[in-house]
């Protein structure tokens, strides 16, 4: 717990030091593990761009050999998944936008200012986080299909939209649902922020005469900005990433409007099986705008897990 | 109303002035002036949450199915489907299922990740790389990890099989053969979210004081027999949280198992409540039934996190 940890500048000195069989061990399994997590992914990069015929006979960790080497599997699989991507970006992009701005409000509201029962409603939106979806998904389908079909209501307008289809209404349901649905979590994330902060912010604008409103919009959103990249990215990769709600709204992996993660189990599949370099490609091109994002901010990222829960 | 009319005409007005700044007092409090704020996220929010339970749960009340609308007369709402619902093996199966998911994923997920946080907290060399590279499988979706573990568990030419079967081990049709197939899924599910159970603990880990390790290491404790009798103890309220997240994701995996073949049914052996509720609604069309497993799965998610909220609210740590 005590030793340098900063990995930046290696003197020799402390390498030494470092050294004994302890030392080692405990190096020799964070490499274990890192094999552990890594391998799956480095498996499917390595078959991604494999012919078939390199597929079947090479080691799925090997990296292809250079007549085994093939961008052909990337073609394809871009080809099947470039209006996916439109659709994916379509859904995940407002809805998360919405979910974070009302959680930044609720959590506000549930944090800042003080009043009776704030427990009680607090715990109403906490309950909201833990609910299996599976608990609302009939009422959902019914929903949206036969009580309020926003979808074919909004149809027409969407067909005379530049850059839209008509089929792109049937995203509609989904990000008004992932918006409601990604509310609590939102809410939770920023009131573990707002707590954190000083209660004399608040209390000095409040001297000052200044209104709820007013302490909201001069106060709390500035300094909220890095929270705000924090439940930002965290609450995209979760939108993004997430199957149940597009399976449930929208008809099927076939349909145009179909998101990345719906196409994904059916690309690359016959009648004569899976064909392993298309399937992990078209899984990397998935994965890319979650990659980038995590790769960049992989400390913003665990934070929002932290606080949030998986 | 009836005090307002026998009394005489002064004390009515005292009363109204007392209604009205009572009223105003009201109009003024932080409850109603932070309303906007709270109030149309907890509209949107409740509509969508409590208003689709209950919904969910007057649907499993009828006996709805195919394209016909359900019918709420109330002669027509009973328990029928809950008691065709307990007597069928399916559903007994995937109880089952779900209850050795539940137990042995957040056991082992919250293990690992305790001994890859501790690893990580003993000052090694670019820590919080191989952090990133530990929850890595965390940022992916469940799709995506799907098809990649389906790749490793493949017969012929996964990497799993052409490293054990040298060994003497296999090849084994790990998610072919229902003897062991939950096990490979639950595997690959522990990949996926022992990073997670390794971030809650890091966070325990640092948020305690490093004196308590110094004072251990003074008296002479192992680092082994500290972190045992000394810092995991206090790791109490980091591993309640992680499991709770843990179970309630252990009723409700779907995704992973969809994903794993891209049809309604998992593989075999593998059904859980989950995945058989959304087949029986999706695929079959029967809702009243769906909707009575749902209702069941939400019984069980809320046996695990109330009496979670309650602790957090005991604690004061709400």
């Amino acid at each position: 717990m005590s030793q340098s940890t900063s990995g930046s500048n290696i003197d020799v000195a402390s390498l030494v030091e470092d050294v004994n069989l302890g030392r080692i061990a405990q190096y020799v399994l964070v490499i274990i593990f890192i094999g552990f997590f890594l391998a799956p992914l480095e498996t499917g990069i390595m078959t991604a761009f494999k012919t078939n015929e390199a597929v079947a006979r090479s080691v799925p960790l090997a990296p292809p050999s250079a007549d085994g080497f093939t961008w052909g599997n990337m073609q394809f699989a871009l080809n099947q998944l470039s209006g996916a991507f439109f659709n994916s970006l379509f859904m995940a992009i407002p809805a998360t936008i919405g979910s974070v701005l009302f959680g930044s409000m609720a959590a506000y509201g549930l944090t800042m200012v003080r009043w009776r029962g704030q427990m009680a409603m607090l715990v109403l939106f906490l309950i909201g986080i833990f609910l299996p979806y599976q608990a609302v998904l009939v009422p959902l389908a019914r929903f949206w299909n036969n009580i309020f079909p926003l979808a074919s209501m909004l149809a027409p307008t969407f067909a005379a939209l530049p850059f839209l289809e008509a089929y792109h209404s049937n995203l509609v349901p989904l990000i008004i649902t992932h918006i409601a649905y990604g509310i609590p979590i939102c809410t939770i994330l920023f009131r573990s922020y707002y707590q954190s902060l000083p209660s004399s912010l608040v209390e000095a604008a409040k001297i000052d005469g200044a209104s709820i409103s007013k302490i909201y919009r001069r106060v709390i959103l500035p300094i909220s900005k890095p929270m705000f990249g924090v439940v930002f990215i965290y609450q995209f990769t979760q939108i993004y990433n997430e199957f149940l709600f597009a399976f449930t709204l929208v008809t099927g992996s076939d349909t145009p409007e179909a998101p990345v993660t719906l196409i994904l189990p059916a690309v690359g599949a016959s009648t004569s099986g899976i064909d392993f370099g298309i399937r992990m490609s078209a899984a990397f091109l998935a994965a890319i705008p979650t990659l980038i994002i995590y790769v960049a901010f992989a400390e913003q990222f665990a934070k929002g897990l932290r606080t949030g829960g998986g | 109303m009836d005090t307002h009319e026998t009394a005489d005409a002064t004390q009515t007005s005292s009363e109204d002035v007392e209604w009205e700044t009572k009223l105003r007092y009201f109009l003024n409090s932080d409850f109603v002036r932070s309303s906007p704020y709270w109030g149309l996220p907890f509209v949107i929010m409740g509509i969508a949450v409590y208003g689709g339970m209950g919904y969910n749960v007057a649907i499993s009340l009828t006996d709805a199915r195919g394209l016909t609308p359900p019918d709420y007369s109330l002669s027509n709402l009973d328990l029928e489907m809950y008691s065709q619902v307990f007597g069928s093996d399916a559903f007994v199966q995937a109880t089952q299922n779900n209850l050795v998911l539940l137990v042995t994923f957040t056991t082992i997920c919250l293990f690992l990740g305790l001994i890859l946080a501790v690893l990580i907290d003993q000052g090694i060399r670019f820590d919080d790389k191989v952090q990133t590279i530990y929850l890595l499988p965390m940022s992916l979706s469940f799709v995506v990890t799907a098809q990649m573990w389906l790749w490793m568990f493949n017969y012929d030419n996964g990497l799993l099989n052409l490293i054990l079967t040298p060994l003497g081990i296999g090849p084994v049709d790990w998610i072919g053969n229902p003897a062991i197939a939950l096990g490979a899924i639950i595997f690959a599910l522990i990949w996926q979210f022992s990073g997670y159970t390794m971030v809650v603990y890091l966070a325990g880990l640092r948020s305690l004081p490093d004196d308590q390790f110094e004072a251990a290491r003074v008296d002479g404790a192992s680092t082994f027999k500290t972190y045992l009798r000394i810092i995991v103890p206090q790791l109490k309220e980091s591993s309640v949280s992680a499991a709770v997240v843990l179970m309630v994701f252990a009723l409700k995996a779907f995704t992973f198992l969809y994903a794993l073949t891209g049809r309604y049914r998992p593989p075999n052996g593998t059904d859980i409540l989950a995945t058989l509720m959304v087949r029986e609604a999706f695929k079959f069309g029967k809702w009243a039934y769906a909707a009575t497993i749902a209702t069941y799965l939400m019984i069980l998610a809320l046996g695990v996190i109330a009496p979670y909220l309650y602790y957090q609210y005991r604690q004061g740590s709400l």
